[in-house]
């Protein structure tokens, strides 16, 4: 799945990657294409975590965990990182999601539990300011149930922001006309996937 | 002469009274202003109002704050950490009032603070929980939220290096809120790892003028309570 968000990321992009699965997707970039990593909490240009010995507690990525900076790569307040989050700087960011509806809302921070505790971070700044707002998650549950939805049940963090689902079954594209399959694994019939989606979904022309 | 170096971070926090609302720099601990909260600690006010992106790392700095229960409120956007359970446990019991706020509006209703706005329409949060009741309008056909500013008493942040005029540099992702905060509180207390001489940071290179800093206290890296301050 990162691989295949990777594979969609371009020369010269700059992108966030949130916190848990969509972190993968940087281990997947092609070396041959300059690409620039935001992390919110203040870097442009972050690379790779360091060697264990080399940690500098005062460089952390918006996950609390180290990491390094490149060449070129520079820090910065957190009232420029959320006006490149919020003012549509970032070219792509990658989420992941407990739900995502037919009309590319997002819910991703809260299941709404009564003793869930919340926590929310950047996902409102970056689903609504990002060019892409793209989601990676599973297609079902653990139980089985179906992530994309005709409408959220959990909480929303944005309305209507999701352009394009990456899920281990399929590539979906949020469109005017409804959800569009791009992509499918191997040996997944339309059919199969429909039936594991609890949203219309239609082919791609072509 | 100007001279904003305190002695010791007790001198700097002496006066914070109980009641008080007090932002507090750091992401997670970068930044963080261990001694100064430390200091507060042993200062004893009480029934603090807290904004800071996160509710505290395990029990140092503002985890420690809330465990000694000096802090009636807080405003932040990411209390749940791996390591944040004295907040989970006072949140759990009621002991807690959590306002939560997305870290881009917490960010925008500090610089609006520190910057004079009286309140400002945001995207961010349109259509959620977390903007059930505000007013909304939609400018350009698209839709924002009202949201209005965060201000302070007193700020905590830290800082890399200062000199006696207020003028901070920072280090690596250890600036994040620093800068923003130092503009919305009536009184900003910064902890530096070095007081440097006057004309020692480079005036092109200085993150926070030091109009925004009212008292520095150096606490050398070396000396810190926690290594990642």
């Amino acid at each position: 799945m990162a691989a295949r968000v990777a594979s969609d990321i371009t020369e010269g992009m700059v992108v966030n990657l949130g916190i848990g699965l969509p972190t993968l997707v940087a281990n997947f970039l092609p070396p041959d294409r300059e690409i620039l990593l935001h992390s919110e909490n203040g870097i442009l240009g972050m690379g790779p975590a360091p060697p264990t010995d080399q940690v500098d507690p005062d460089l952390m990525n918006a996950g609390k965990l180290p990491v390094t900076l490149l060449p070129g790569g520079c820090f910065f307040h957190h009232g420029d990182s959320f006006a490149m989050m919020r003012g549509g700087h970032l070219d792509v960011c990658v989420l992941g999601a407990f739900q995502v509806s037919a009309k590319g809302d997002l819910a991703n921070w809260h299941t709404g539990a009564p003793d869930a505790i919340p926590a929310v971070g950047g996902a409102m700044d970056l689903a609504i300011g990002a060019r892409q707002v793209c989601v990676m998650m599973e297609h079902t549950t653990k139980t089985g149930e179906s992530k994309i939805v005709e409408r959220c049940t959990y909480p929303l963090t944005g309305v209507a922001c999701v352009t394009r689902i990456y899920t281990d079954l399929a590539v979906i594209d949020v469109t005017p006309h409804g959800l569009t399959v791009v992509e499918m694994v191997d040996g997944l019939s339309f059919e199969e996937l429909a039936r594991l989606t609890a949203a219309p979904l239609r082919l791609a022309e072509g | 002469m100007i001279n904003k170096v305190v002695a010791s971070p007790e001198a700097a926090v002496a006066d914070i009274q109980h009641g008080a609302t007090l932002m507090v720099g750091g992401f997670g601990t970068a930044g963080m202003p261990a001694e100064l909260v430390a200091a507060l600690i042993d200062q004893g006010a009480r029934d603090l109002t807290i904004i800071s992106n996160n509710a505290g790392n395990a029990e140092t700095g503002l985890a420690a704050l809330l465990k000694a229960r000096r802090v009636r409120k807080i405003i932040c956007s990411f209390p749940r950490q791996s390591d944040s359970y004295v907040f989970d446990g006072l949140y759990r019991a009621k002991d807690i009032e959590l306002e939560l706020v997305p870290q881009g509006n917490l960010v925008a209703r500090i610089q609006a603070a520190g910057s004079g706005f009286g309140a400002f329409y945001t995207p961010t949060g349109y259509g959620t929980l977390l903007a059930e009741g505000k007013e909304t309008r939609e400018i350009g056909g698209r839709h924002y939220v009202l949201e209005y500013p965060l201000h302070a008493d007193v700020a905590l942040i830290g800082a890399h290096r200062g000199d006696r005029w207020g003028n901070l540099v920072y280090r690596k992702t250890a600036r994040n809120f620093g800068p923003i905060m130092a503009a919305a509180a009536r009184c900003t207390i910064a902890q530096v790892s070095e007081v440097v001489e006057l004309g020692a940071l480079d005036p092109e290179a200085v993150v926070t003028p030091g109009i925004f800093v009212h008292r520095l206290v150096q606490v050398p890296a070396s000396s810190r309570r926690v290594t990642n301050g």
